[in-house]
């Protein structure tokens, strides 16, 4: 079993939030969600409020540029994510299909690491640390 | 226009609808030995057809209604009226195959149902894992570490056993309600103990199976969100397995609580703990013996240390889980607390009475506890022959293997 992460991305087409009926939005979401966590699969996911609100930092090569948002015309923009736990990279496929997604989004699928993809590696300092950044977390 | 469907992925849409398919049709049938049939020459169907034709838009309608489709079939090869199978052919002729909509509900008399009193222990998480965890037969298989045909035997033996007590498929009066949710978490916590300390096998920890098990109680946790000890079960499970990382040594061996790198415990799934723990206590009542073994479990994840834990608080909440059911075990795990909290002697002095009462005969855990105490005692000689007694006793390899080391150094 694994962990994948369902991350919501949208094209320059998409509505802007203003612009939507965000009663039906939260309504499609909200069942949408509730079906995952029915199913037992949703661990985690949030989403994220509009671009118009955010910065882009881009590295170029030299200093990195920083553009205040909204983008223009930089699409593919990062909504929103949901992590789930799944057997399959096809099982987290298919529950990105049931998303409540207009034309213009996208979902990329993408398998969350874990502690086996860095074997090998375990005496990194900079390992070693992430496990005690993360336990620093602790509520 | 189509994505080239693999059997891979109609296999994951097995895993997200069977349970709601099987229930619909155990619902319409009666008979949860014919849904799960019907449903499984669908999945066979959906197999044939969909890398050739595509996938349907909504794949748990068309299977509901090719599952549908056979039994009518059937039905009429056999040219005689058969209730079960006629109550299929209306509900066919009433909806069309758009309208199909789950009733949550269903899936809740399947969950009952699967854990039937008339069923075996084992029989009732073969059938669970089946129907409402949506598993094939192969990878029961290779979980519970069985054969498939014994699987298989399990899984049919088990509907002939509900097909001839007339099991109903139904949620349980109130009456029997609390009794009957009890059975249902116990096949839950079950499956989870398999994956979390094997009792058999050459790995003790298979991290799979008890993930299989956190995800039938999330579900249970969505089709029941009223039952506190539903929560409980859930907070138990995520706290337990948020510690699997740092509870497997280098070379596989078990790592006892005390001797575990706490940064490795994984700090997402303590927080989902917590807040089924919290659930659990907003909804009122007395703690039921998860949410208590679960607060146990939450005062060690919140602890930075092995001294630095609420030692008292743990010594309060075991008493608790002792008002509620004499365990020997239970009472074991308080005499640790005990000797954490007042020192060694005080603990020392529970396990010996134990020991004297006779409880756990056969068990390495007493004549291990007994000799880690004796060995904070100073008491060297002693600890030695009790951690050896113990390693005698275990029937795990790994664990015994620890034991003795620990014998070795004494």
């Amino acid at each position: 079993m694994a962990k994948y992460m369902l991350i919501m991305r949208n094209g320059g087409s998409v509505e802007r939030y203003e612009d939507m009926d965000f009663d039906a939005v939260i309504t499609a979401m909200g069942k949408y969600n509730e079906s995952m966590i029915e199913a037992g699969v949703l661990l985690a996911g949030d989403g994220l409020s509009d671009a118009s609100q955010g910065a882009v930092v881009e590295f170029t090569g030299e200093a990195p540029l920083v553009t205040d948002g909204p983008y223009g015309e930089a699409n593919e923009l990062f909504n929103g994510f949901w992590t789930i736990q799944a057997a399959t990279k096809e099982e987290a496929v298919e529950w990105a299909k049931r998303a409540p997604l207009t034309a213009g989004n996208k979902i990329e699928v993408r398998r969350v690491t874990d502690e086996s993809d860095f074997a090998g590696y375990e005496d990194n300092e900079y390992l070693q640390k992430e496990r005690e950044w993360r336990g620093a977390e602790r509520a | 226009m189509h994505d080239a469907v693999t059997a891979a992925a109609v296999e994951a849409v097995w895993r997200i609808e069977s349970a709601r398919i099987v229930a619909a049709l155990a619902r319409i049938t009666g008979d949860l030995g014919l849904a799960e049939d019907l449903a499984q020459e669908a999945l066979v169907e959906a197999l044939e057809q969909w890398p050739s034709v595509g996938a349907p838009r909504n794949p748990g309608a068309w299977l509901t209604a090719v599952a549908k489709r056979r039994a009518i079939d059937g039905w009429r090869r056999r040219e005689r009226l058969d209730d079960r199978y006629r109550a299929i052919a209306h509900e066919t002729a009433e909806a069309g195959e758009q309208d199909w909509e789950p009733i949550p509900d269903d899936v809740l008399r399947l969950v009952f149902t699967a854990c039937s009193p008339v069923l075996s222990r084992e029989s009732q998480v073969a059938l669970t894992l089946r129907v409402v965890g949506g598993l094939t037969t192969t990878e029961i298989g290779r979980l519970l570490l069985v054969p498939v045909p014994t699987v298989q035997a399990r899984i049919t033996r088990a509907k002939k056993a509900l097909a001839a007590a007339h099991v109903p498929f139904e949620t349980p009066e109130p009456a029997e309600w609390a009794s009957r949710l009890t059975a249902v978490l116990g096949v839950v916590y079950l499956v989870f103990t398999e994956g979390h300390t094997a009792t058999s096998g050459p790995e003790w920890l298979r991290p799979d199976l008890a993930e299989e098990a956190l995800r039938l109680g999330r579900m249970l946790a969505g089709l029941l969100p009223q039952e506190p000890e539903v929560h409980g079960l859930v907070a138990l499970m995520e706290l337990q397995a948020s510690r699997f990382a740092a509870r497997r040594g280098p070379a596989g061996e078990p790592v006892l609580l005390a001797d575990q790198d706490r940064t490795r415990w994984d700090r997402a799934q303590i927080a989902r703990g917590r807040a089924a723990l919290a659930r659990a206590a907003e909804l009122g009542g007395a703690p039921g013996p998860y949410a208590l073994q679960a607060a146990i479990a939450e005062q060690h994840a919140i602890a930075p240390s092995v001294p630095a834990t609420d030692w008292p608080a743990i010594v309060r909440l075991y008493d608790a889980l002792l008002r509620l059911r004499a365990n020997p075990v239970v009472e074991l795990n308080r005499a640790v607390a005990v000797s954490m909290a007042s020192g060694p002697a005080a603990g020392l002095a529970l396990v010996d009475d134990l020991a004297v009462r006779g409880v756990l005969p056969a068990n390495h855990l007493l004549p291990s506890i007994r000799g880690e105490l004796l060995d904070r005692l100073g008491r060297t000689e002693e600890a030695r022959d009790a951690l050896q007694q113990a390693a005698a006793l275990a029937t795990n390899d790994r664990v015994r293997a620890v034991l003795l080391a620990k014998a070795a150094a004494g």
